[in-house]
């Protein structure tokens, strides 16, 4: 039996319809990431699992149990908002007890359970200050870290990670992915980052208009993508000859489709180029292997391996 | 040093003078040594503050005024809590509508309002009563007190409070733990604004006071009518005395800026 | 759920209810009774009331000077008040904050006293103005200041000023620095900065400063009182006196009411322009 199983989710607003008979099933343990593009319905299933959103139809399943029949107060979720909603008045240390302090735990318990869980993110030395006072990643630490406290039976990320810049934004993945791993919680991430998704989860439901339109793990759905929105939504990809490549598959040759080199860009691990072809603009990735590569006005012949 | 040239600043100087001057001119009278209106120039006295203890009804009508004010602040908050809620936080019908009612003292002229609550105490037999002036003043000061309840209600983010019930908070814990003390900033500053326009209404009060219930502005205002002297102006200084003070205080915990804009001069 | 918004509006609803439709609406009503030195109010439906408002040359006279006096009140509000704003809002901290104190203060503090100040400052020969400029050489004569139109209106011109000041600084609050940069950094020289990109942006703030300043002139009571004087009537000391020394309180009435018809026409109708002039900049 799944873990957590939604079933034919439904959500209208008006004559708008957010979320279309969503279905899938996560597994114990299992780090799922919702995809898609803003108003594909992601954050909104999301809020459906929490409670805060009622659904139009379907079902909710946790453990076999009706999900929808609970308050939200009672779920026992862990969730990290995008703003992180940290308590403004309350210090950290006061924000990460909040929950355990509803579950009525004890003093003594809740300050061990909170020095452990801010040790676990790395903030075992700021207990005493208050949100305005940290940084915008440590808060969203923070806010991990109240979420995770309560030992909950699933963990809720609603694109906690896109207030962060670039490079901040690389290091919390790969310590969320961490931390998860360490923990142990079933996760359900929410983000409109392809990367991101790819790079966290174990399968991505990639969602456009509120339908998944593909369940599966990230280098399935990246190398055999079941619709051309998936294929377009997850990585760059080029027409050619009425196939869909994808832009690191294709290579310098010395015979193959004929174009000219537009604009050739550096991004530090490989070269970003755009070839003239009778076919229009394709959009070519070579590696950064140190070698000399075509400059701009060159002439170049394409191959690639067919999909 | 400002970006301001020397033409901007002598404008800015003759401008600042303009708005002290009433204010010190009548500040400074209240020192005359004299039993009639004049400058203290070689003498200062105490003597016209120490006559206003001769005169209870000053002292009578300046607490009064300091009770209207508090009760009527007090409550005018009290109401404006839970319509700032609603207003800050649902799409439903009618709420233009219903925040323009609640914002309309502020366009209705004192004397009309005056005028009509004489009218419909006298009809209910309130007339003249404290009761009635703490009615009236509820009204005159809810506009304000709801600006800043509404400020502070729509400025506090709703994730918090899903956060805390996520966290398994019951309705009541989020009001009592969350809610309630993130909004008290803009309650307490909308009572003192309240407070504030309470304390200072004229207009109005002297159509619905009685000589037994008059306010503190009232009473100047009748005296005023009759003849300026020094008595007056002491007590004048004194109120504006107290105002001062409450001011800079005001400025100090919360800044004047957001009090009357809504916005502190920070931007926070 | 549904109804939460509703029942949390419900007390202040009712006691809005209660105590400003009701007792508004009976004002209304009683302009239209009939009132006698001797018989006192009538309860009849009559308009008479209104019929003297209109024709009689003395209240036209009064009103006339009402949105007179109010219509200078404001232009000098909004020559004077919005170029403080901008000075200061061109300081630096703490003269910044300083200075808002010292402009912005005077709100807080009552009417009255301010007034009195002014009664003080122009009274008679012992008027500080006027001992001042009889010593400068300026005047030989004390002017009159006191019991005239000028006077009251110097003297709301200082009790209304904050009010414009504080809508010119809130739209100030409104606007990028950089806009300034930009145009002085494309060769505006600091006048035409002024004129043709802050000027227009602040206007919408100017003019909805000087629609309040406009309804509180023409509704003043203490100040036209106590400066203007028993003759100097305007529309709320007529009102006054009708209620309190006539007890004519249905023509007092028919006064107030038409007080606020007319200011609330102005104030709709001026807000719905300067809206609508300037959606399109501002979205």
């Amino acid at each position: 039996m799944a873990f957590l199983a939604l079933d034919n989710l439904t959500k209208h607003f008006g004559s708008h319809v957010a979320v279309d008979g969503l279905t899938f099933m996560v597994e114990k343990g299992e780090f799922v990431a919702l995809l898609g593009p803003s108003g594909c319905g992601k954050t909104t299933t999301l809020q459906m699992i929490a409670g805060f959103v009622e659904p139009s139809g379907g079902a909710i399943r946790l453990e076999g149990r009706d999900l929808l029949a609970i308050k939200p107060a009672k779920r026992g979720l862990g969730i990290v908002f995008q703003s992180y909603a940290l308590f403004p008045h309350m210090t950290v240390a006061e924000n990460v007890a909040f929950g355990l302090e509803m579950q009525g735990v004890a003093a003594a318990e809740r300050t061990r359970r909170v020095g452990e869980t801010l040790a676990l993110v790395g903030l075992g030395a700021f207990t005493g200050r208050f949100p305005r006072q940290l940084s915008g990643g440590q808060q969203q630490r923070v806010a991990l870290a109240r979420a995770l406290v309560i030992r909950p039976r699933i963990l809720l990320l609603d694109e906690p990670l896109s207030n962060l810049d670039a490079k901040l934004r690389e290091e919390m993945q790969i310590e969320l992915r961490q931390i998860q791993r360490t923990v142990g919680t079933t996760t359900i991430l929410v983000t409109h980052d392809q990367a991101e998704a790819m790079a966290l989860s174990d399968r991505v439901v990639v969602m456009n208009h509120g339908r998944a339109e593909q369940i599966g793990p990230p280098h399935e759905a990246y190398e055999r993508p079941a619709t051309p929105f998936v294929a377009n939504f997850l990585g760059r990809t080029n027409l050619v000859n009425g196939a869909t490549v994808r832009p690191e598959k294709i290579w310098f040759a010395t015979s193959g489709l004929a174009g000219k080199v537009r604009t050739r860009i550096f991004q530090g691990n490989h070269w970003l180029y755009q070839i003239e072809t009778a076919d229009g603009l394709v959009t070519v990735i070579r590696q950064n292997t140190g070698e000399a590569m075509p400059a701009e006005g060159a002439a170049v012949h394409l191959a690639w391996a067919a999909i | 040093m400002s970006r301001n040239g020397p033409l901007a600043l002598v404008f800015h100087t003759l401008f600042v003078i303009f708005m002290l001057a009433p204010i010190l001119v009548v500040c400074f009278v209240a020192f005359t040594p004299e039993g009639y209106l004049s400058f203290p120039t070689d003498r200062w006295s105490l003597r016209w503050f120490y006559a206003i203890a001769r005169y209870p009804e000053f002292v009578s009508a300046f607490w009064r005024s300091l009770w209207l004010g508090a009760i009527s602040s007090a409550v005018a908050v009290a109401f404006s809590v839970p319509a700032a809620l609603a207003i800050a936080r649902y799409r439903f019908r009618g709420r233009e509508a219903m925040t323009a009612l609640f914002m309309s003292p502020l366009m209705i002229p004192h004397v009309v309002l005056g005028i009509a609550f004489l009218r419909f105490f006298t009809e209910l037999g309130l007339g003249g009563t404290f009761i009635g002036l703490v009615l009236a003043h509820i009204v005159i000061v809810l506009p304000f007190a709801l600006r800043l309840t509404l400020a502070s209600a729509v400025g506090l983010d709703r994730s918090i409070e899903h956060a805390a019930i996520s966290l398994g908070a019951s309705e009541g814990t989020v009001l009592r733990r969350i809610t309630l003390p993130l909004v008290l900033p803009g309650l307490v500053s909308g009572w003192a604004l309240a407070f504030i326009n309470s304390f200072d209404e004229v207009t109005m009060t002297v159509f619905i006071a009685a000589p037994a219930t008059v306010t503190l502005p009232v009473r100047m205002f009748l005296y005023i009518q009759d003849n300026i002297d020094p008595l007056v102006t002491s007590v004048s200084a004194c109120v504006i005395a107290i105002t001062v003070a409450a001011l800079i205080a005001l400025d100090r915990a919360y800044g004047l800026e957001r009090l009357l804009v809504g916005r502190s001069a920070d931007g926070r | 759920m549904k109804s939460t918004p509703y029942l949390l509006s419900l007390p202040a609803l009712l006691l809005f209810g209660a105590i400003v439709i009701v007792p508004l609406v009976m004002t209304v009503l009683l302009s239209f009774h009939d009132w006698g030195q001797y018989k006192g109010i009538e309860p009849v439906f009559i308009l008479k009331n209104w019929h003297e408002v209109f024709t009689d040359s003395y209240f036209l006279e009064m009103f006339w000077r009402t949105f007179r006096i109010a219509f200078f009140v404001t232009l000098l509000t909004a020559l004077f008040g919005a170029p403080e704003a901008y000075i200061m809002n061109r300081m630096k901290s703490p003269w910044r904050g300083l200075f808002l104190l010292v402009v912005l203060g005077p709100l807080l503090i009552s009417v009255v006293a301010r007034t009195l100040g002014w009664a003080l400052l122009f009274g008679g020969n012992s008027g500080l103005i006027n001992k001042a400029l009889v010593s400068m050489g300026l005047i030989s004569a004390p002017l009159p200041f006191m019991f005239t139109e000028t006077g009251v209106v110097i003297a709301l011109t200082h009790v209304l000023m904050p009010y414009m000041v504080l809508a010119v600084w809130a739209a100030l609050q409104r606007l990028d620095p950089q806009i300034e940069n930009a145009a002085v950094a494309l060769g505006a020289g600091p006048f035409t900065v002024l004129r043709r990109i802050v000027l227009p942006q602040v206007m919408p703030g100017i003019l909805s400063g000087a629609i309040i300043v406009f309804a509180l002139a023409a509704s003043a009571f203490a100040t036209p009182a106590i400066i203007g004087g028993r003759r100097l009537k305007v529309a709320s000391t007529l009102a006054y006196d009708e209620f309190l020394n006539t007890l004519n309180w249905p023509l007092g009435a028919a006064v107030a009411v038409l007080l606020l018809v007319a200011l609330v026409a102005i104030v709709i109708g001026c807000s719905r322009l300067v809206e609508r002039r300037y959606a399109q900049v501002f979205g």
